[in-house]
């Protein structure tokens, strides 16, 4: 969508602190440009995430919401990720049915040497979200409320 | 329906009188007609108020976690199928041991929803309803009229899926057919067809009247959390306010919790004061649930709840 070309996104993203975060670390040590659009927020493990964090951030006004963990398998804690997995396939799917647009939710399995994985997701999801424009459902605006 | 009551009462009386159990919960007649109460029979006297009607809307299995401190003793509850269902999940997160239940089947011919009566007889208001066979005899002041319960069961129990009891000491009827005969793939998700914009219209407009008195929780078997996420401060999850983002957060969320374990008793939509269908979003999940990880909640004790549990090959296409 062209009228969102100037548009730059808030997107909130839960990286675990085993996999994705370090591979966040390598791809700015190795100098990979990515679009600075997202701010991260440093989660033990992807089965830390819970749907509330999800909804919290749309509430405080986020245009989308990026969590990324450890590969299938490769948990530091043996299975959070795969537990994690059964709670965002229902969340993405209760909130997509619910009228959060296609798009603003995004999951990846990123580990820490995979850089330019992380350069290529974090275009990706940007694009995604910045091509919906501003997100206009479940946030709180305590101005208007007031 | 009287022969279940019948039974019920003279099953209750017996084990109350025998000692077997401390108390007997069940449904007494309400105060004001369609909505039986929830009762508690400590002995066999008390056992005489115990009713059956087609207005038993709520959930007895709610009642059995939610009894008195220092009620520790065994007791019985009357469970149609889907309150049979959540007492086998309540057994499978370890609410209590099977032995401490005795639970009174009763092979369930579906429930009837007081507000499609109402409209059933042009919103008159009315004083008393009994039952006549497979019809509602519904009267107010200087007028009666009957109505065929099949025309005004719940949603919920026209497409009921497990109408027997799952566990059960003793029947108080023979089986019945386990479906009501609906289709549930087919009425399940209704919003599914729409697109996103259509989807948030609909769920705003369903979630509108909300007045957030949390009845639908305090209905629910599943909802037994000491503190709920309502009522969390710090962080503060979801706002006390009747603003759109407040309601939609809480009716989400209710949702969710009730993944891989909601039995769609219906107890939350009959609870309401405001007629909220919150079974049109716990309907979503069920169906995701059943056709994703193959569960269906509270059939099998044994089972591990969906939500704890995973398996390697779970379906991720949306993951990159």
């Amino acid at each position: 969508m062209s009228d969102n070309s100037e548009f730059r996104p808030r997107i909130a993203a839960f990286f675990c602190n085993w996999c994705t975060y370090g591979g966040a670390d390598l791809a700015g040590v190795s100098r990979l440009q990515y679009p600075p659009d997202f701010r991260v927020i440093r989660i033990p493990c992807t089965g830390r995430m819970s749907p509330k964090f999800i909804l919290q951030a749309f509430r405080q006004g986020v245009d989308g919401v990026w969590v990324s963990g450890c590969h299938p398998g490769d948990c530091h804690y043996i299975a959070g990720n795969y537990y994690a997995r059964r709670r965002f396939t229902i969340m993405k799917n209760l909130l997509e049915y619910v009228g959060i647009e296609p798009g603003r939710l995004h999951f990846s399995w990123i580990s820490s040497a995979e850089a330019t994985k992380f350069q290529a997701t974090a275009t990706e999801v940007v694009e995604a979200i910045r091509a919906l424009g501003p997100a206009k459902h479940m946030i709180k605006d305590i101005r208007e409320v007031a | 329906m009287q022969a279940r009551a019948d039974k019920i009462r003279e099953t209750a009386k017996k084990l109350l009188a025998d000692g077997k159990v401390d108390v007997v919960i069940g449904y007494k007649k309400g105060t004001v007609p369609m909505r039986e109460a929830p009762f508690f029979a400590y002995t066999p006297e008390e056992a005489d108020q115990l009713v059956w009607t087609s207005f038993c809307c709520g959930n007895l299995a709610n009642f059995a976690i939610r009894r008195e401190k220092g009620e520790a003793g065994k007791f019985a509850v009357v469970a149609q199928g889907c309150v049979s269902r959540n007492l086998v999940g309540l057994l499978t997160e370890n609410q209590f041991a099977r032995d401490d239940i005795h639970v009174i089947g009763v092979p369930c011919l579906g429930m009837c929803d007081r507000r499609k009566v109402a409209d059933k007889v042009g919103g008159k208001l009315i004083v008393e309803v009994t039952e006549e066979g497979d019809e509602l005899v519904v009267s107010g002041q200087g007028w009666q009229e009957k109505v065929a319960r099949k025309d005004v069961l719940r949603d919920n129990c026209l497409t009921c899926q497990h109408r027997n009891p799952v566990i059960s000491d003793e029947l108080a009827a023979e089986a019945v057919d386990e479906t009501m005969g609906g289709d549930i793939d087919f009425t399940a998700a209704p919003w599914e067809k729409l697109d996103a914009a259509g989807r948030w219209e609909a769920f705003t407009a369903e979630v509108d009247a909300c007045i957030r008195c949390y009845a639908c929780r305090d209905a629910c078997p599943l909802c037994y959390c000491h503190v709920c996420f309502v009522d969390e401060s710090q962080p503060q999850w979801c706002g006390k306010t009747q603003d759109e983002a407040d309601v939609a957060s809480f009716h989400v969320l209710r949702a969710f919790h009730c993944a891989g374990r909601c039995t769609d008793c219906g107890a939350c939509e009959s609870a309401c004061p405001v007629g909220v269908k919150m079974r049109r979003l716990t309907s979503k999940i069920e169906k995701d649930v059943r056709e994703l990880y193959d569960y269906e909640p509270g059939m099998d004790a044994e089972a591990t709840p969906p939500m704890s549990v995973y398996r390697p090959n779970d379906p991720q296409e949306f993951i990159k």
